[in-house]
């Protein structure tokens, strides 16, 4: 392994910290998702690159479980976009009065 | 120390995360995305896990990406090209990604972590496969029900109800 440890773990700091910054501040429904995606990589990143060092397959193994609940998240989320979308004509997540409870 | 194509790749993954929330138009944006995605597949393959690089470019670079295509282009044109975002909150924004990135840095870099460095072998990807299906079987049919239903769940929620009425 010509790489450390700490350099992968450093890159998926910087990814974390993108997506907190996207969630922050975009008030575009789609927007919000594109961050929360990048933020479930940082995480699976972390997984994979630990797992690597250990060594131990459970680490890849949860990072598969993880893109595979991932994807099944982004279906559901996209969906309801649509449905909130058709709604109010719009994605801007201030313009979605009614869903406060 | 970080060889060069770790170099480009990090600054790939980064530069296109960052391009990904900040460019004007959603398409963009979510081809951008697809570079940020990629970039992680391409960690993958260096943290020698070439299973998780296939899974990840098929699943997220080959269908989520699409997804979000697909549903850019269902939005109107308009909406498309705006950005939709507080000013006020940008600076707290970016406070809050600095706050992140230097304070889990610094608690990174003092731990013990930054020795870590490893001679072994990596793990056969045969192992994982055996994996799913000696130890991790109950989880995988549990996670095969989770995409059944919640593709079904998409479906149902995406359906049109008003366009049966409109035809009678």
């Amino acid at each position: 392994m010509s790489n450390e440890l700490i350099e992968f773990v450093l890159v998926s700091i910087a990814l974390l910290g993108i997506g907190i910054y996207g969630l922050a501040v975009k008030r575009n429904a789609i927007r919000m998702l594109f961050a929360v995606e990048i933020i479930v990589n940082a995480a699976n990143l972390n997984l994979v690159a630990f797992a690597r060092f250990m060594p131990h397959s459970g680490g890849q193994t949860l990072a598969l479980f993880s893109i595979a609940i991932a994807a099944a998240e982004v279906a559901v989320g996209l969906a309801l976009i649509i449905v909130a979308y058709r709604m109010y004509k719009n994605v801007d997540i201030a313009d979605f009065r009614s869903l406060k409870g | 120390m970080a060889d060069a194509l770790f170099l480009a790749i990090s600054v790939l993954t980064i530069g296109s995360a960052i391009a990904a929330l900040e460019m004007r138009s959603l398409v963009y944006g979510s081809i951008a995305l697809m570079g940020t995605l990629g970039g992680v597949a391409g960690f993958y393959v260096m943290l020698d896990s070439p299973f998780v690089a296939m899974f990840q470019l098929a699943v997220y670079v080959g269908s989520i990406a699409v997804l979000i295509l697909f549903t850019v282009m269902l939005v109107k044109r308009e909406l498309i090209f705006k950005k939709i975002e507080d000013p006020k909150r940008k600076f707290a924004g970016i406070g809050l990604m600095l706050i992140t990135i230097l304070a889990l840095g610094a608690i990174i870099l003092d731990s013990g972590v930054k020795t870590i460095t490893t001679d072994s072998d990596p793990v056969d990807f045969r192992e994982i496969g055996g994996d799913f299906l000696t130890y991790y079987w109950p989880a995988l049919i549990l996670m095969a029900l989770i995409l059944a239903g919640s593709v079904m769940g998409a479906l149902v929620l995406a359906r049109r109800e008003d366009t049966i009425e409109n035809e009678q």
